[in-house]
C-alpha cells in the first residue's frame, strides 16, 4: 500500500468488522425468535 | 401495491424478511464488485498515492450517514401526521444503522486526512457538522430508551429527528459556505465529475453495496421491534 498500510487497512478493517458485528447481532436476535 | 395494508406492523413483518434477504444478498454481491474496482481496477491516484482508495467507503459511508437520517426524520414524520406504528418503528430501526456510517465517515476520514492533511482531526465545518450528526443519532436514541411508552417515545423522538433534519444540509453546503480544510465534492449533479471514471464507479457501486446492507440491516431490526411490542 506504498507506506499506507496503516491509513488503508486501518480503515477497511474497521468498516467491515462494524457491519459484520451489527449484521452477526441482528441475525443472532432474528433465529433466536 | 396496498400501501396501506403493508402499513401495519403484523402484515409488514414477512415482508420485512424477504426484503432483508435480498437486500442482503445485493449488498454483498455488490460489496465484492466495488471492492474488486476499488483495489485492482482504479488507477493509483497521482498525489494521494495507495491513501486515496480509502474514499471507496469514506464517501459512501458519509453518504449513507445523511440520507438515512434524512429517511429517519421521513418516517418520523409521516408517524406525526399518520399516527402509524410503523412509522416509529422504522425511524427507530434505521438509527443505529445511521449511526455506524456517521461513525465510519468519521473514523476513514480522520485515517485519509492524517496522511493527506498531516492531522488526524481538525474543527472544520464538515467534520464538525458531521461528528453533530453522530449526537443527534445518539440523541434519538437515548431519548427513544428513556420513555418507556413506545408511543409517546415515537412521537418525541420524531420531534427531535425532525429538528436534526436542518443539519443535513449543513453537512453537504458547509464546504460552500465556509472555508474549510475539507475539500468540495468530488461528485455533483450539477457538473462532471473530478475524478477517473474507473474511480468514480468503484464509489458508486460500494454506495449501492451500503445502501442495499442498510436496507437489509433495518429490515431484521424492523422485526425485532414489531416482536418486541407486539
Amino acid at each position: 500500500m506504498g507506506g499506507y498500510g496503516w491509513y488503508v487497512w486501518g480503515s477497511y478493517g474497521v468498516t467491515f468488522a462494524c457491519l459484520l458485528v451489527e449484521i452477526v447481532v441482528l441475525v443472532k436476535r432474528e433465529t433466536k425468535n | 401495491m396496498k400501501w396501506f395494508w403493508y402499513a401495519s406492523p403484523q402484515t409488514f413483518f414477512p415482508l420485512a424478511r424477504t426484503i432483508a434477504l435480498w437486500a442482503g444478498a445485493a449488498a454483498v454481491l455488490l460489496a465484492l464488485a466495488g471492492l474488486y474496482i476499488g483495489f485492482f481496477v482504479a488507477p493509483t491516484d497521482a498525489q494521494q498515492g495507495e491513501a486515496y482508495r480509502i474514499i471507496f467507503i469514506h464517501v459512501p459511508a458519509a453518504w449513507m450517514s445523511m440520507f438515512i437520517y434524512v429517511v429517519m426524520a421521513f418516517w418520523a414524520a409521516l408517524g406525526l401526521a399518520l399516527n402509524t406504528r410503523l412509522s416509529g418503528m422504522m425511524a427507530a430501526a434505521l438509527a443505529p444503522t445511521g449511526a455506524l456510517f456517521t461513525f465510519i465517515a468519521l473514523w476513514t476520514g480522520s485515517l485519509w486526512g492524517k496522511p493527506t492533511w498531516g492531522t488526524y482531526w481538525v474543527w472544520d465545518a464538515r467534520l464538525t457538522s458531521e461528528l453533530i450528526l453522530l449526537f443527534l443519532y445518539f440523541g434519538f436514541m437515548a431519548l427513544r430508551a428513556a420513555i418507556e411508552d413506545p408511543r409517546r417515545a415515537d412521537r418525541a423522538s420524531a420531534l427531535l429527528a425532525l429538528v436534526g433534519v436542518v443539519n443535513v444540509p449543513v453537512i453537504y453546503y458547509s464546504v460552500q459556505w465556509w472555508n474549510t480544510l475539507h475539500q468540495g465534492a468530488s461528485v455533483s449533479l450539477t457538473r462532471a465529475p473530478s475524478m477517473a471514471k474507473t474511480m468514480l464507479a468503484g464509489m458508486l457501486v460500494m454506495a449501492l453495496a451500503f445502501w442495499m446492507y442498510s436496507v437489509a440491516a433495518a429490515m431484521l431490526r424492523v422485526r425485532g421491534i414489531i416482536r418486541e411490542r407486539g
